[in-house]
């Protein structure tokens, strides 16, 4: 079981998978724009999203892009499953591969998880988002909407910050990675509270001295649970320092790029309307993250024929 | 013949007095002759092989979660025992954190006489600093000593109020007992799963700081200045908890600490495979703290190698790293680690493994005693060259989470002799 491929994290992934991916989610994503943006790739293959941790957005995505590519799909969330009438994780995992599953798409409150999980059946694994961890297909439709809209696959010398939560965040850790490793400039911006422990990452906590140079901002959610506790104090002392406010948002180039993994929190750490930001490409990360979730499920599944329409 | 008459031959002795060549010959629970190639008497006595092996006094275990009463799914005190004897083991303390707790004589007595009935070692319970260990009622020191309790832990947690615990020092100090500390500063370590770190830092996994553990070494270093009364550290994990053990030995204090195996051989990359044989408390740290903890065995800073021997059903390790249960098996394999990483002679490591723990757990009367005529005959028997792999299917314990998989171990237990009778021979329980 363990010689078997899959996408767990960026870095086990490897640089030149990464780069074969985003071509695989350029291609993915004139699929998508054809009239009948359905192709028999992965016909006969069932894909299992196992969702430990309610996340209607992405299991959409990940559900969306199995069926473009035909497969047939099954979703165990959380509510509905014995995992809360006491089956343990393994249990669940031999059940339903037993049914005949070929892909686990798995997002779960703990990292790790995808890795335990690995070790309990023949299927592949991708992971949808385990812990503070990792969530590395939003790295890679994030990587790609950089580079579909700067209009070039060289990311050396672009300037990428990541604003908010970095040390909770899987989608920061996942982002810093890829986006590293395809040669950018990575910094973070977050109170000392909010940054891992030992960050390898250089980081930052003035957000206003650094708005106006990068190429990339890219906003995190932060819980509003974390407000008002040993991490951030409330009311809105960290929106005043670490939302994109409206002066902050005048200050960006024009060239610039705005990012959101979504889902926004209106007002705690985005107060201009995205919509009316023409930097903003947070609509686009929706759109692209169907392709990218594609080009994932069909590298790990697919064969070479089956794109055609089908 | 008669299993109480034992002939070890062709062995080597080491204790306190250093290492001889000679045979040794048991009756009745007692050394009764050493000498040179002794005569054998088959018809009297049972001969067991000691060729090229060395011949010391049994290992003592200051830190042994045996599990019962009340989750005999992990561990019972026959399957611990057994797995004790197999590591060449004599005495184990069994800890307090079993359901319900070593918190009062009923509970005591019933872990005490288990121990006897099963007779594989010496099963002596320490009895818990708090009713139900939960940091707030101390447990009647007193009538626990009665009924043989010299070690209080509340382990698995530390004392987290600095006033109960000087007030426990003083109660327990004036009745000759001894207060064992988990060094832990819960505040600290919410929800952590592993060492806080790079590696942490990396895997978006909670962190548990070395300072929550060097805190309390600190504060208790202080409350053994201020009362008087001993301390003694468990299971050591910092390069800063040592130097503070260190200078309040210096500083003359009557404070001990103890280390663990995995604590001397693993860190915490071990996690990264996210496997939770690996969650333990305290975590595994870095090679650096890896690297004092081994030089303050060697010395002095740290008086003893403990197991914290902690069985884990195998769902239990299967669940996710942030429920999994923290611990790891720790006596079958105690030796084979200790040896594999410890640069020393066998004299320090028995010294460790033997001498130093009885001493701690007031057990000097009958373990870690010099091998000489008189003596009580708790020994152990060890192949020293052997290079060894753990079998986690094949070991004693009734749980097999054990970490060593597929690692090289040195030096292994031929036979334990424990009150003179043979309860292990070629590696095999005798019961």
């Amino acid at each position: 079981m363990s010689e078997r491929r899959h996408f767990r994290s960026i870095a086990e992934v490897g640089v030149d998978s990464v780069r074969r991916l985003l071509d695989l989610t350029d291609h993915m994503a004139e699929v998508s724009r054809r009239p009948n943006p359905k192709v028999p790739a992965l016909r006969g293959r069932t894909v299992c999203n196992l969702f430990f941790e309610d996340s209607t957005r992405t299991r959409m995505s990940f559900d969306t892009a199995a069926k473009r590519l035909s497969a047939d799909t099954m979703t165990l969330a959380v509510g509905s499953s014995s995992v809360n009438k006491g089956e343990s994780l393994r249990d669940t995992v031999e059940t339903l591969s037993a049914m005949g599953v070929d892909a686990f798409v798995v997002r779960h409150r703990t990292a790790g998880v995808p890795w335990q999980i690995s070790g309990w059946t023949d299927a592949v694994v991708v992971n949808a988002g385990d812990g503070w961890h990792a969530h590395p297909t939003q790295a890679l439709l994030d990587a790609y909407t950089i580079m579909n809209r700067r209009g070039t696959k060289n990311f050396e010398g672009l300037s990428v910050a990541i604003v908010g939560d970095i040390r909770h965040s899987r989608v920061a850790r996942s982002v810093t990675e890829i986006l590293t490793m395809l040669g950018a400039t990575v910094t973070h911006v977050a109170p000392r509270t909010l940054l891992p422990p030992m960050n390898p990452t250089p980081s930052t906590h003035a957000l206003d001295d650094l708005i106006g140079s990068v190429d990339v901002l890219y906003m995190l959610r932060i819980q509003t649970e974390r407000m008002g506790t040993g991490l951030v104090p409330g009311g809105s002392e960290y929106t005043d320092r670490f939302a994109l406010t409206p002066s902050r948002a005048r200050r960006l180039r024009p060239d610039s790029l705005v990012m959101h993994p979504g889902p926004m929190n209106r007002g705690v750490e985005i107060t201009v309307d995205p919509s009316e930001l023409p930097q903003s490409v947070i609509t686009a990360q929706v759109t692209n993250g169907i392709a990218a979730r594609m080009a994932v499920l069909f590298d790990l599944l697919g064969s070479t024929a089956g794109l055609e329409e089908g | 013949m008669t299993l109480d008459r034992l002939l070890l031959t062709g062995g080597t002795v080491v204790d306190g007095g250093g290492e001889r060549r000679l045979d040794v010959r048991i009756a009745d629970g007692v050394i009764v002759e050493i000498g040179v190639a002794l005569d054998a008497d088959p018809a009297l006595e049972r001969v067991l092989d000691a060729q090229g092996c060395i011949v010391g006094p049994g290992f003592v275990d200051l830190h042994t979660h045996l599990r019962e009463p009340g989750m005999t799914e992990a561990e019972t005190i026959a399957t611990g025992s057994a797995a004790a004897a197999l590591g060449g083991y004599t005495a184990v303390v069994a800890m307090p954190n079993t359901d319900p707790t070593q918190d009062c004589v009923e509970v005591v007595e019933f872990v005490r006489n288990r121990g006897r009935e099963v007779g594989l070692c010496d099963v002596r319970p320490s009895g818990s600093i708090t009713i139900g260990r939960a940091g707030v009622q101390l447990t009647p020191f007193s009538e626990l000593a009665a009924v043989g309790v010299h070690l209080f832990t509340d382990d698995g947690s530390g004392v987290q109020d600095a006033g109960l615990m000087r007030r426990a020092l003083e109660y327990a100090g004036e009745l000759g007992l001894l207060l064992a500390q988990h060094c832990e500063v819960a505040a600290m370590t919410h929800g952590a799963v592993m060492h806080e770190g790079d590696c942490c830092s990396h895997l978006g996994l909670p962190g548990w700081p070395a300072l929550a553990e060097e805190l309390m070494v600190h504060r208790d270093i202080e409350l053994c200045r201020l009362t008087g009364s001993p301390v003694h550290l468990l299971h050591l994990s910092t390069a800063r908890s040592v130097e503070l053990v260190r200078a309040a030995k210096a500083d003359g204090l009557p404070v001990t600490a103890e280390a663990t195996p995995h604590h001397i051989s693993l860190t915490d990359e071990a996690l990264r495979a996210f496997d939770a044989r690996f969650k333990v408390n305290p975590p595994l740290r870095t090679m650096a703290d890896v690297e004092a903890v081994r030089r303050g065995l060697l010395d002095g800073a740290i008086d003893a190698v403990a197991t914290d021997h902690a069985p884990h059903p195998a769902h239990a390790k299967e669940r996710p790293l942030d429920e999994a249960p923290p611990g790891m098996l720790g006596l079958e394999t105690a030796l084979g680690v200790t040896r594999k990483v410890l640069d020393t002679n066998w004299q320090k490591l028995f010294e460790l493994l033997s001498t130093g723990p009885a001493r701690i757990a007031g057990l000097a009367d009958a373990h870690g005693r010099p091998v000489e005529v008189g003596e009580p005959a708790n020994l152990v028997v060890i192949d020293p060259d052997v290079d060894w792999e753990v079998d986690p299917g094949g070991l004693a314990s009734l749980s097999n989470n054990t970490p060593y998989i597929g690692m090289g171990l040195r030096s292994r237990v031929r036979h334990t002799i424990f009150h003179g009778r043979a309860v292990v021979i070629d590696r095999e329980v005798n019961r």
